[in-house]
């Protein structure tokens, strides 16, 4: 078996520019929702920035291996952000252009919520919140028994919080002293019915997860070379689990979208699409 | 006639499959009840508490599932019913092979009352696709098919039970096999499918039953899914009439299974002894037996009358 050789290897053949990446990306992920007329564009726009560092600069995963065991993982708890996931994995050449395209669709690998069972490069079978980071638990754990260099990155929604068994898994990642497992909270500030803080009051989210027993680091979540500095962070904290608060916009790039409910489950008509490309390619 | 809880069983299989090095065990603040305390003792580098979180238990096990491990996690088969969904969307639809165990599952749980008496838990796990179900009858069938389960390619569900129960298979070992019912007692009069501590208690009904002249078939049914159903189909033929026996409701469960089973491919007058979509209370376990139409004379009443629906 190839050995994951750890933080600071990334040697993904087609090192790209992130910045042009994520706009490519912000593309595949209008582009599919608005075909599908349906998705999730608003989640996947706030979170697509922090996928394409991830990717591109720092996991080790091989589109032709997807199943590698010892990859490091992306578990994208926040399964209603499948266009952002969709978006990074066809660039990173996991998928192809007939796959984006069937988004949503019978029979497509690009299932409405990412799966596991269905679309290469998928670790996680989410759709339902607030799983994913005890999953990131049990694979953080399945590392160190093996003592692999491995990282086990998840990422959460803000909304998605609000659910109590992230708070049973925020325990216990730190009762275990996970430092294998590194997450990143895309906090856009609305949910789906609303602005997350007419549905729920969450107060001082960071003191939350450092009461936790968690490190922690706000960041603008758009931001790369913020984005890339809080990777590199993530990876010299040792001893116990650590997370990146970014603070996101909900819809970035696209200004009808832009911290918009509306956007957070509905896709662009063909007019809005011709408009919210023009704006990503200014 | 020896006596044995049929939790135990569980605790010992997880010490004999402790040679392989991929089982892990999860424990949720109840190793001490279900037993996993018995692997957590000999091998703590391969054993997690997360304490009091079923949710975020059964997905730290799907996560090393997915790892290539083989997680074994319990709990009481009433919190288990608490992580469900979890079951559901995070083990059995991407396929990971997640053993759950729910032990004091039943009315025969007794004094700790109502919340604590899980009759629900097979017949939701039931309705999941790529699930197995499973509720032994004795410690050493617990045992057996626990083993079983380490190298079987589901997740899967077992209830086990607290309170000691005749062992049944001291000679009939070898004849456990997931998803293959068990012929305790032939006869051709009536057939008794049962599960769980109920199956002594079904055998018991068939002696007295014989002692009338009426000839009961009792099956050991421990895999309620996948349902052994070349064995009902064939028993059914035999005998044409049936009761379903289990401390379990009796919606959805054995009952349930063996129903919807034989409507479609052989119908029969079926009889179900369960409990009968109520809740228990506290009491002494044989008192909410009684309360609750789960015991022997049960048993028999419902044999008896299924004969009489059958002529």
């Amino acid at each position: 078996m190839i050995t994951n050789m750890g933080p600071g290897t990334n040697n993904n053949p087609n090192q790209k520019n992130s910045l042009e990446v994520a706009k490519k990306c912000r593309e595949h992920i209008l582009r599919m929702t608005s075909w599908a007329n349906s998705g999730h564009p608003g989640g996947s726009l706030s979170a697509i920035d922090m996928l394409v560092c991830l990717y591109v600069e720092r996991m080790q995963v091989q589109a032709e291996m997807p199943r590698w065991e010892d990859r490091d993982r992306f578990i994208m708890s926040k399964g209603h952000a499948s266009p952002g996931m969709y978006a990074i994995l066809r660039e990173m050449e996991f998928i192809n252009d007939d796959d984006v395209r069937n988004f949503r669709q019978l029979g497509g690998v690009c299932q409405g919520h990412v799966d596991s069972k269905w679309a290469p490069g998928v670790d996680f079978s989410a759709g339902s919140l607030g799983m994913g980071l005890s999953f990131g638990i049990g694979c953080a754990l399945a590392a160190r028994m093996e003592k692999s260099l491995r990282t086990i990155f998840v990422m959460l929604g803000d909304g998605e919080i609000q659910e109590g068994q992230v708070w049973e898994a925020a325990m216990s990642a730190s009762n275990f002293n996970l430092d294998n497992l590194k997450v990143f909270l895309d906090n856009n500030g609305i949910q789906n019915d609303d602005f997350c803080d007419n549905q729920m009051l969450m107060g001082n989210i960071e003191a939350k997860w450092k009461a936790f027993g968690w490190e922690t680091k706000t960041i603008d979540g758009h931001c790369h070379d913020e984005i890339k500095k809080s990777i590199t962070w993530l990876d010299s904290i040792k001893g116990k689990p650590a997370i990146v608060i970014a603070k996101t916009v909900k819809g970035k790039g696209v200004s009808f979208m832009e911290n918009n409910p509306a956007f957070h489950g509905a896709a662009a008509n063909p007019e809005q699409l011709e408009q919210a490309l023009k704006e990503i390619y200014g | 006639m020896t006596l044995a809880a049929p939790r135990d069983g569980y605790g010992s299989a997880l010490l004999k499959l402790a040679k392989n090095p991929k089982v892990v065990v999860l424990e949720a603040d109840l190793g001490k009840s279900t037993k996993s305390c018995w692997f957590r003792k000999e091998h703590p580098e391969r054993t997690f508490c997360v304490g009091i979180s079923e949710q975020n238990m059964v997905l730290v096990a799907a996560g090393l599932a997915s790892s290539g491990y083989i997680p074994f996690a319990s709990t009481f088969a009433i919190f288990s019913e608490r992580a469900f969904e979890q079951m559901r969307n995070g083990v059995c639809r991407p396929e990971l092979n997640v053993h759950l165990c729910g032990s004091h599952g039943g009315m025969h749980t007794g004094e700790d009352g109502s919340s604590a008496q899980s009759v629900e838990d097979l017949a939701i796990f039931r309705s999941l696709p790529n699930m197995t179900v499973i509720h032994p009858a004795d410690d050493l069938s617990a045992e057996e098919l626990t083993i079983q389960l380490s190298e079987y390619p589901s997740p899967s569900y077992m209830r086990t039970t607290r309170n000691k129960v005749p062992r049944l298979y001291e000679d009939k070992i070898e004849e456990l096999k997931i998803g293959k019912g068990v012929v305790h007692k032939k006869g051709d009069d009536v057939v008794i499918f049962a599960c769980g501590i109920m199956v002594a208690r079904s055998l018991e009904a068939a002696e007295k039953l014989s002692e009338e002249g009426i000839h009961a078939t009792v099956i050991d049914m421990h895999t309620i899914k996948p349902l052994d159903e070349e064995l009902v189909i064939a028993k059914a033929k035999l005998c044409g009439c049936a009761v379903t026996v289990e401390d379990h409701s009796v919606i959805g469960g054995l009952g349930g299974a063996i129903s919807e089973c034989l409507i479609s491919k052989h119908p029969i007058p079926i009889e179900n002894v369960g409990v009968k979509d109520k809740y228990g209370q506290s009491g002494k376990p044989e008192e909410l037996m009684e309360l609750m139409g789960l015991t022997v004379d049960d048993i028999i009443k419902c044999a008896k009358k299924s004969i009489k629906r059958r002529s």
